[in-house]
């Protein structure tokens, strides 16, 4: 049943593009130059480029806004001139000011962070020319992966850089907090959006009128991040639909003939932010954006970053992609400029889109050894000799070579060379004593409580989870499968259809934490045997999947790559069954589950610290409240949670093997 | 009279009296025989015969024109076959034949007859025509009435044998409308209303004539003419379509906007079905007597019976015509404008924006210039616009404006239009450009012979469209034509080309011009009806009609039930039940 077709059909362009090193010529030749060059990017179908003023025009004169704008004010009273006016100032607050003189002073101070901070700076340029191509025929969208405050800035770099048209990029309010650094965005193209305007009209009007203006007559191509924020994890985030939503939306109603998506993967070797989100994650809130921040961050210069990978993907035609899925002519008999709630129909297309451009984002991920020896080292927290480790870098790098990672593996160095230099690379997280690898733990400054002392090792753990994580998309569905396995072993069960059962419910259990596309199931499921017997870890004899004399490596390798979310969802469950009390609020239950597992760790019953992680307390949340095992009431002002504890129970028993994932169990959740 | 004239008068009866026009009128491309494109020894495009303004003249930029277009050349020659295709013989109803000849209707089963009838205009039945393609399945007779009287004979007979007929009128149908059901067992009988071709009475107290349906559309206005009035019905094909067919069709004149559509402009319909003759009592000029029985037989397209006589609103011929032309920068301003004429509700008679191709195309067949002076004239002319007012020539478009009325009036209703235009840019550009605007759309058709003549298919679809979706329809559709024929292997770039044609105060009519080089290509036709179907899908997901006047057929069936709903198509079948139980009128268009 695992066939070869279907899982070749979701990937068919294993085949990837080289890269070329940016900086190189940065270092050759002068940046002051560079920044001056001549830049004349071609627009789509040849349109002459819009002034930020001529735009907000546009947009504040459209049948589509002063439609929302009348009803407004009939529903507030207010006059329509008012209304009007207010919609201008949103625009004014909204709206970029690009400026080739701004994105010139980037080009050039960049040019020098850049070269300071990273060894290279790589970008496919075959996935340059298809994007040329495509800016030309259609409207882009560019998507990429977000990981660091870097990305926007890089993004538009590198366009820049290869003379292409410079994007718009939404941006986030909190931005503009930083003086002058907000209105140096804005004019290098930012625009900024309000993170929630949920009921306000008007702003969600002038807002997609903005967007959907610049998209229809191809002034520029449009950036967002379809994951929303910075993925504090270095895990693909669940992607929001709002922004696509509205960017889609032309197609469908025959504004324009198609919009092209451009998922781009931006791998860093080394994150900026790497020990700030750690901290984030274990409750140390994030520091405000400010101009300040950003200059103390300065010390930051003076590190090795290592590489950037930037990786253009493929353009994903809308139109190619809806053909049977969307019936257009659904937009008939509706005005087109009159604002509508997007129909079922399309709601479940653009939300499938987005899991596509995502899973496509991470296929493109470039990962460094070290992301292997991290995952390693996070199953042997203890620390392990070097010669181990380096023996089981090699043999994880075969395996994830045979699952179609991306990986950059320095081909003529020794494998020696290329361990230690990644050590070097991340001695702020791992460290060599004698031929002993470890996790380093955070250096104590002074007395420590065990508090400290135990929040300091989380801090590396984190740290070292989120290269791991980088990792996890190959493997995934492999070794959800092992775990179901795994399972089944105790209950001596290993036919298929029960495995797909507890399969199926692991991935039902993760799909907030990993990108598992709606509705996949089966073909991950399929997929997840294609290459467990590919590489010969199980065989599957009929109805059965059994592993082979050489799968037991792979096969507990996985098992320890997913325990920690395991044991994570576990803690979570017993934390909701035992201790929670009745009236706990949405508010107090990430503090909670976290002095919860503190206590546990302290008592030395729990050895995992990636509970502690916020994410991965919201995920379980999430999970849980998908499957009705906790409800959520409002009172007041308050979110109470009400926790069903025997399906919150029999869920932590799936979990930990105890109870086989039977149908009728999961029905009665 | 001797015995020997009247056999000869029979002879003549079935050969010639009853089918004048086939005589002289192509059997493989459209139009009359005396009358077609060619490039001569000289390589010089010219049009032969006497008939249109262009004739005998030579067109000197035709073949740049059509070279540069299609990347065609005149050396790549593609001419039809000559021997006529094997027809397959009659399956005759001998009891049926045995009760016809008792009437005295004339009838033939003489295989070009036949085949006349055997179809349309579309671009594959004229292809397999001039490729000597057999047809599957033609008429395997045609019977010619004379009058109401004979249509109700023919089809009692048809009912009582089990025959099927199909009604034929002008044979301009572009939809596969005449083409007969290759599963069809039962005897095919072509029922042409050609003989019915009289105004039986005209009335000017009420200005109508009751006119039999078989009349051809210039017959029809020649005739009115000579006592003063037309109906001021032109559809593009009014010099070969019938009364019938328009009604059958829901035709639209290209002066609708002063005369209506023909729903408008009939009265009072007859026409004979396998129940009996359906009719109103009175003629009424509205009536509220439950669902308008008319409607059923508009755009029934040969489903339900035959036309047999109709009563048709008429006008005095006015006193003045004018034509005149706009030229716009860009085909969004020429939009807008003709938007916001129709919602001044002052278009003329006629108002059309066509794009910038079809404005070159038009200026291809400007004929040689006689003057040294003319010549001048012209070129100070095209410099004005692209030099001084700064239009891009490969940008600008043209509207083309027919008034009509009295003298005084066409010229301030003028005015008035032309100041409209000036406020989306539009500058005036002349009575000449406009009248070559109309005489395309006249011999566009001979110009696809040509086209065929040298490896270059061509056709045209139409659809109806609201206003604020008509800018980007015509950019969809086109942009999907040259998507699919890039994707079907066309080796040239197609031409594709648009015109907004009609007005209304809602939307638009949209007709579509699209055509190209085939070499290379194994079946032309097939990959034409696949680009064709593709159009066609964008353009209904682009908010666009099924058809605007050129009807469903059998072309378009398959889309009928979305465009009308599973209920509507319901309620047509029930009619359809009721009227006409054996399928008698099996043409199996529309549903």
């Amino acid at each position: 049943m695992a066939s070869k077709t279907l899982y070749s059909q979701r990937d068919p362009m294993l085949k990837r593009d080289c890269f070329e090193d940016i900086l190189e010529e940065r270092r050759n030749s002068s940046d002051l130059k560079y920044a001056l060059r001549c830049y004349a990017p071609v627009l789509y179908k040849g349109v002459t480029p819009c002034k930020a003023n001529m735009l907000k025009n546009i947009v504040l004169q459209s049948d589509q806004l002063h439609y929302v704008i009348n009803q407004v004010s009939q529903e507030s009273g207010e006059a329509p001139d008012i209304i009007q006016e207010e919609a201008s100032v949103i625009l004014e607050e909204m709206a970029h000011r690009l400026q080739i003189s701004t994105v010139r002073c980037f080009a050039f101070a960049l040019s020098k962070a850049f070269k300071t901070l990273f060894q290279h700076v790589c970008v496919n340029e075959e996935g340059i020319q298809r994007l040329q191509q495509a800016i030309q025929e259609h409207p882009v969208v560019l998507l990429p992966s977000h990981r660091s405050y870097m990305d926007f800035l890089l993004m538009s770099y590198i366009l820049y850089t290869y003379d292409l048209a410079l994007p718009v990029i939404a941006a986030g309010m909190d931005f503009m907090g930083m003086k002058f650094v907000g209105e140096m965005l804005r004019m290098s193209g930012a625009f900024f959006i309000r993170r929630s305007f949920g009921g306000d009209k008007l702003y969600w009007a002038v807002f997609s009128e903005y967007v959907k203006t610049m998209l229809r007559n191809g002034f520029a191509p449009i950036e967002f991040f379809l994951e929303g924020t910075r993925s504090r994890t270095c895990k693909s985030l669940t992607p929001k639909l709002g922004l696509l939503n509205i960017v889609i939306e032309p197609f469908f109603k025959g504004e324009v003939f198609d919009v092209n998506l451009v998922p781009v993967s931006i791998s860093y070797e080394r994150i900026l932010e790497e020990s700030l989100y750690a901290r984030e994650l274990l409750g140390v809130p994030k520091p405000k954006e400010s101009t300040s921040g950003l200059l103390k961050a300065r010390r930051i210069l003076s590190e090795d970053y290592g590489s950037i990978h930037v990786y253009f993907g493929q353009p994903v035609s809308v139109r190619s992609l809806a053909q049977g899925k969307v019936n257009r002519s659904t937009y008939n008999l509706f005005p087109r400029h009159i604002p509508r709630k997007p129909m079922e129909e399309t709601q479940s297309f653009v939300n499938d889109t987005a899991y596509r451009i995502v899973r496509l984002q991470e296929d493109n991920m470039v990962l460094k050894p070290w992301v292997l020896m991290a995952s390693l080292l996070l199953q042997n927290l203890e620390g392990l000799e070097l010669s181990v480790l380096t023996e089981q870098t090699v043999w994880l790098r075969g395996l994830a070579l045979s699952y179609a990672a991306f990986l950059d593996w320095p081909d003529q160095a020794p494998t020696a060379k290329v361990v230690s230099s990644s050590l070097a690379l991340h001695r702020g997280l791992a460290c060599v004593s004698g031929d002993r690898v470890s996790l380093v733990v955070g250096e104590p400054l002074g007395p420590v409580t065990p508090e400290e002392a135990l929040f300091n090792r989380a801090v590396s753990v984190l740290s070292c989870a989120s290269y791991r994580n980088q990792v996890l998309h190959v493997f995934l569905r492999p070794a959800m499968l092992a775990v179901a396995m795994h399972t089944a072993a105790s209950s001596k069960k290993s036919e298929w259809p029960g495995l797909y059962n507890c399969f199926s419910f692991l991935w039902d259990m993760f799909s907030n934490d990993f990108i598992l596309c709606p509705g996949d199931t089966v073909q991950d499921f399929e997929e997840a045997c294609y290459l467990l017997v590919k590489t010969g870890a199980v065989q599957m004899p009929q109805q059965d999947i059994v592993m082979t004399d050489i799968g037991q490596p792979t096969l507990s390798f996985f098992n320890g790559l997913l325990e920690p979310f395991l044991q994570g969802y576990q803690v979570v469950c017993r934390y909701l069954c035992e201790e929670a009390s009745e009236g706990l609020t949405e508010k107090q239950y990430i503090p909670a589950v976290r002095s919860f597992a503190v206590k546990l760790i302290l008592a030395g019953n729990l050895r995992c610290y990636e509970v502690l992680s916020s994410d991965m307390q919201k995920n379980a949340l999430a999970a849980l409240l998908r499957m009705d095992a906790v409800r959520k009431v409002k009172v007041a002002d308050q979110v109470t949670l009400i926790v069903n504890k025997m399906a919150v129970n029999s869920i932590d028993d799936i979990l930990g093997g105890k109870l086989p994932t039977q149908k009728a169990l999961l029905a009665r959740l | 009279p001797s015995l020997l004239l009247l056999l000869t008068l029979t002879k003549l009866t079935n050969c010639f009296l009853f089918s004048p026009r086939q005589e002289i009128m192509k059997w493989n491309g459209w139009g009359y025989s005396d009358s077609k494109f060619l490039f001569n020894k000289k390589g010089q495009a010219e049009f032969t015969g006497k008939r249109y303004r262009l004739s005998g003249m030579t067109l000197p930029s035709l073949q740049d024109w059509f070279e540069n277009t299609f990347g065609a050349s005149v050396k790549h020659k593609s001419p039809p076959v000559l021997n006529a295709s094997v027809v397959p013989p009659p399956r005759l109803n001998e009891a049926f034949v045995e009760n016809l000849k008792a009437t005295g209707i004339p009838f033939s089963n003489e295989a070009e007859d036949r085949v006349f009838r055997a179809h349309g205009h579309c671009l594959h039945e004229i292809f397999a025509l001039r490729e000597g393609k057999k047809f599957e399945r033609v008429p395997d007779m045609v019977v010619w009435p004379n009058c109401h009287n004979d249509v109700v004979k023919i089809v009692e007979l048809a009912c009582k044998h089990n025959v099927c007929l199909i009604p034929y009128g002008g044979g301009t149908s572009v939809t596969s409308a005449l083409e007969c059901p290759p599963e069809e067992t039962r005897c095919i009988v072509s029922l042409d209303t050609s003989q019915m071709n009289r105004i039986l009475w005209l009335d000017e107290n009420n200005l109508v004539a009751h006119v039999e349906a078989g009349i051809i559309g210039q017959d029809l206005e020649r005739l009115l003419n000579e006592s003063g009035y037309c109906t001021g019905h032109e559809p593009d094909s009014m010099e070969f379509s019938s009364l019938g067919g328009w009604v059958a069709t829901r035709a639209s004149g290209m002066k609708k906007n002063v005369y209506g559509n023909i729903e408008d402009l009939v009265i009072h319909i007859k026409a004979v079905t396998p129940r009996g003759v359906i009719e109103k009592s009175c003629q009424g000029p509205r009536t509220s007597t439950g669902p308008d029985i008319h409607h059923f037989i508009l755009g029934s397209e040969g489903t339900l019976g035959v036309v047999t006589e109709v009563t048709m609103k008429i006008r005095p011929i006015p006193e003045y015509q004018k034509y005149g032309s706009v030229v716009f920068p860009k085909f969004e301003a020429g939009v807008a404008c003709l938007r916001e004429v129709a919602k001044q509700r002052c278009a003329p008679a006629s108002i059309r924006l066509m794009d910038n191709k079809q404005f070159h195309f038009g200026h291809a067949l400007k004929p040689q210039v006689s003057s040294i002076f003319t010549h001048f004239v012209e070129g100070l002319k095209k410099f004005y616009i692209t030099k001084l007012k700064g239009f891009d020539p490969h940008q600008l478009v043209v509207a083309t404006l027919l008034f009509e009325g009295d003298r005084e009036r066409v010229l301030q209703h003028e005015k008035q239009v032309y100041d409209i235009a000036a406020t989306f840019g539009g500058l005036a550009a002349g009575e000449d450009n406009g009248q070559r605007g109309y005489l395309l759309t006249f011999v566009i058709a001979y110009l696809r012979d040509l086209g065929m003549d040298y490896c270059v298919v061509a056709e045209s679809f139409e659809t109806s469209v609201p206003w604020d979706r008509v800018l980007d329809l015509c950019q969809n559709v086109k942009e999907r034509i040259i998507r699919e024929c890039k994707e079907r292997g066309v080796q040239f770039q197609p031409l594709t080309s648009c015109r907004v044609t009609q007005t209304y105060d809602s939307g638009a009519c949209i007709y579509f011009y699209f055509a190209f080089n085939y070499r290379g290509l194994a079946d032309p036709v097939h990959t034409y009806e696949q680009v064709e179907h593709a159009a066609r899908e964008e353009i209904l997901a682009n908010g666009g009609s099924l058809s605007h006047h050129h009807g469903v057929g059998k072309l378009r069936k398959e889309w009928m039930k979305d465009s009308i709903s599973n209920v509507g198509v319901g309620m047509l079948k029930s009619v359809k039940e009721y009227v006409d139980p054996e399928n008698i009128f099996g043409n199996r268009n529309l549903l």
